[in-house]
């Protein structure tokens, strides 16, 4: 053991601290421009779009946390969304609404109207301790057994709260909903997700959780607790798409059983995988693209004037062009935009090649 | 005495549509690891042809069904599936699950989203009494119907040479394909297959609720994942009895459950599901173990 104590350990310069934080604050640049862009210079509709886009990043990079780092394509995360909505909204509603529509309530939520902060935080941690209670059960599967138990898990709570008339309205909309997300909000939240995505990927934890993404064998040889590590990020993940769920209702205003469902998942999924399920960049740039990308379409389907001709294209067009853009991004690309890889400082020497030409010079 | 044989004929013909969706899952997990999401909107598409057909004799209703399933299946597998195989289950799952909401969409842009009245064996809507209990005739074609592919099925699996190379395939893909076989007629053998069984679920699905929709192929492919799972993934025989404990479970919880609580009996089904994940993780009968080797 003589040349351990030969490694310095490595001083971190400001130069190593910007290609560090980099992946995540440039994603967290880009969000701040398009949300500053939209707000200063955005039409209505512009601005609705971009504030659905944050919430969206917010539910992604949720999924991301779970997803990219252990590998297990869960196909029920959704229902993290429908817990942290319909939780914020019995938090927030006024209180005669709750009498009047939803006499099922407990006291504590029928009898008071909280803060809408204060709710989104308990939606989140009320996704959360759900999670960690199927998480119990769950995170023992293998792979495709887990993706689907998460399925079966969705499915059920979704039967529940649709036949559960006196707290959900069973099929019909919750309406009046406070519609305090505006872009500052959600990009708020969009960040605060980004930043914790990545401080968790980089740390302890998260590294462990990807080597038994990896190979799962060698991280249970290097001891490595894989049920343990992967509740940690099931927990976290639930409380992002928790809140995210929780701000999309407030964004719209109304919700309903049915948003949360197969849709919602298709979508989701559909922005993960596109950017690349294996990175944070990919998860953040794969929400922006398929959101920009729906939302031309939606404005196509709608109608555009083109110099006098009205270009409109099929109802059902959207998600026809997603569906088919996502097939073929798995072709063509299987790992998605980014792949494996994070947005990278492009000046300078980067900090992995740093260490490395560093090591060479102590052996 | 005649209640109960009245549900376990119920039950054996809903665990029959159960079996025979199962199975066609089943004989592609084996084969490529794909669980094929698509595989609902088999159901659906032949559905809708037997709408486009209606009134027309029926053996010609259902040779047209089954003839445009199975071209379905094999282009699904020509066009999305051939470029990505051998991707990670994940992967191949995913975009099966795309491949669905594609199908799906384009349904919705040709007859909108409205279920549609469809009139086609509604002749075996009625019951018939034998020896003092009332059984739907329904329910014993369904059995009957399930019994022959069954059977069918197993002696193609045990006796060609296309089942022979198959279960070859199927037990080690990269060993098979080494002594000769070609992956592309195997897979397409078994999409067609896949197919085959698409149809035969579209028939008794029409029949039953004597209406299509878009989103009808939804439910039965998801209990039909889940008597593949409950079976064992990769595993025929597995996925058959994972069908019909599925049935048999599902009837007897709408004749246990309180009358206040039967509109919850799915969600009792998919937690019971979710039980026997946790007790086994690889199924009653597990199939053969991916991934995992060293």
């Amino acid at each position: 053991m003589t040349s351990a104590s030969k490694i310095k350990t490595p001083r971190i310069s400001i130069q190593s601290l910007v290609g560090l934080t980099w992946p995540a604050v440039s994603l967290i640049v880009i969000l701040l421009i398009i949300s500053l862009v939209s707000s200063l210079f955005g039409t209505d509709v512009i601005q609705l779009a971009v504030i659905e886009m944050l919430v969206m990043v917010v539910v992604v990079v949720g999924l991301y946390m779970f997803i990219g780092n252990s590998g297990i394509v869960s196909f029920g995360h959704i229902v993290f969304m429908l817990l942290g909505a319909f939780c914020s909204a019995w938090l927030t509603l006024p209180v005669p609404f709750k009498h009047m529509n939803l006499p099922g309530l407990p006291p504590f939520l029928a009898e008071h109207q909280y803060n809408v902060f204060l709710a989104a935080i308990i939606s989140g941690g009320f996704a959360s301790v759900f999670a960690g209670v199927i998480g119990i059960v769950l995170m023992r599967l293998p792979g495709l057994a887990a993706s689907f138990a998460m399925f079966c898990v969705l499915a059920t709570v979704h039967i529940v709260y649709a036949n559960w008339d006196t707290v959900t309205l069973g099929l019909s909309s919750v309406v009046g909903l406070t519609t305090y997300v505006n872009v500052w909000v959600a990009f708020g939240w969009a960040a605060v997700a980004i930043a914790v995505a990545y401080t968790y990927q980089s740390s302890h934890f998260g590294l462990a959780l990807r080597a038994t993404r990896e190979d799962e064998v060698a991280a249970k040889a290097s001891a490595i607790n894989i049920v343990r590590q992967r509740m940690g990020a099931f927990v976290l993940s639930a409380f992002f798409v928790g809140v995210g769920g929780a701000l999309y209702g407030h964004h719209l205003g109304v919700i309903s059983v049915g948003t949360f469902w197969i849709e919602m998942t298709f979508i989701t999924l559909a922005m993960l995988i596109i950017g690349g399920m294996r990175s944070l960049s990919g998860a953040v740039i794969g929400t922006t693209m398929v959101s920009i990308f729906v939302e031309l379409l939606r404005e196509l389907e709608s109608g555009i004037n083109l110099g006098g001709i009205v270009l409109t294209i099929p109802t059902y067009s959207r998600e026809f062009g997603l569906a088919l853009l996502m097939i073929l991004i798995l072709i063509l690309r299987p790992k998605g935009m980014m792949g494996d890889k994070e947005l990278r400082w492009p000046f300078g020497i980067g900090l992995k090649r740093r260490l490395r030409i560093r090591g060479r010079e102590e052996e | 005495m005649s209640p109960i044989i009245q549900h376990l004929f119920d039950a054996a013909s809903l665990g029959g549509i159960y079996a025979l969706a199962a199975l066609g899952i089943g004989l592609i997990f084996g084969i490529m690891g794909l669980i094929n999401f698509a595989h609902g909107d088999f159901f659906m598409i032949g559905a809708y042809v037997i709408f486009l057909m209606s009134g027309r004799p029926v053996l010609v209703v259902t040779a047209t069904t089954i003839v445009v399933v199975i071209l379905l299946a094999l282009a699904t597998d020509r066009f999305v599936f051939r470029p990505i195989r051998g991707a990670e289950g994940a992967i191949l799952l995913t975009a099966s699950f795309g491949l669905s909401y594609l199908l799906e969409n384009i349904v919705f842009m040709i007859f909108g989203g409205r279920p549609k009245a469809v009139d086609f064996g509604h002749g075996l809507v009625e019951s018939v009494t034998i020896g003092g209990v009332r059984i739907s005739q329904l329910d014993i074609f369904t059995i009957a119907m399930t019994a022959v592919l069954l059977i069918g099925l197993t002696l193609f699996l045990r006796k060609t040479r296309y089942g022979t190379e198959m279960r070859a395939a199927a037990s080690d893909f990269r060993m098979a394909r080494l002594l000769g076989i070609r992956a592309n007629r195997v897979v397409a053998t078994a999409f067609a297959l896949s197919g085959a069984l698409a149809a035969a679920v579209s028939f008794l699905l029409v029949v039953r609720a004597g209406a299509v929709s878009p989103h009808m192929g939804l439910m039965p492919v998801l209990f039909a994942f889940l008597a593949t799972i409950i079976g064992g993934m990769g595993n025929l025989p597995g996925a058959a009895l994972g069908g019909f404990i599925l049935g048999f479970v599902s009837v007897g919880l709408q004749v246990v459950l309180p009358p206040d609580l039967v509109q919850y009996r799915d969600a009792f089904l998919f937690a019971l599901v979710t039980i026997s994940l946790a007790l086994f993780p690889g199924g009653l009968m597990p199939g053969r173990q991916r991934g995992e080797r060293i």
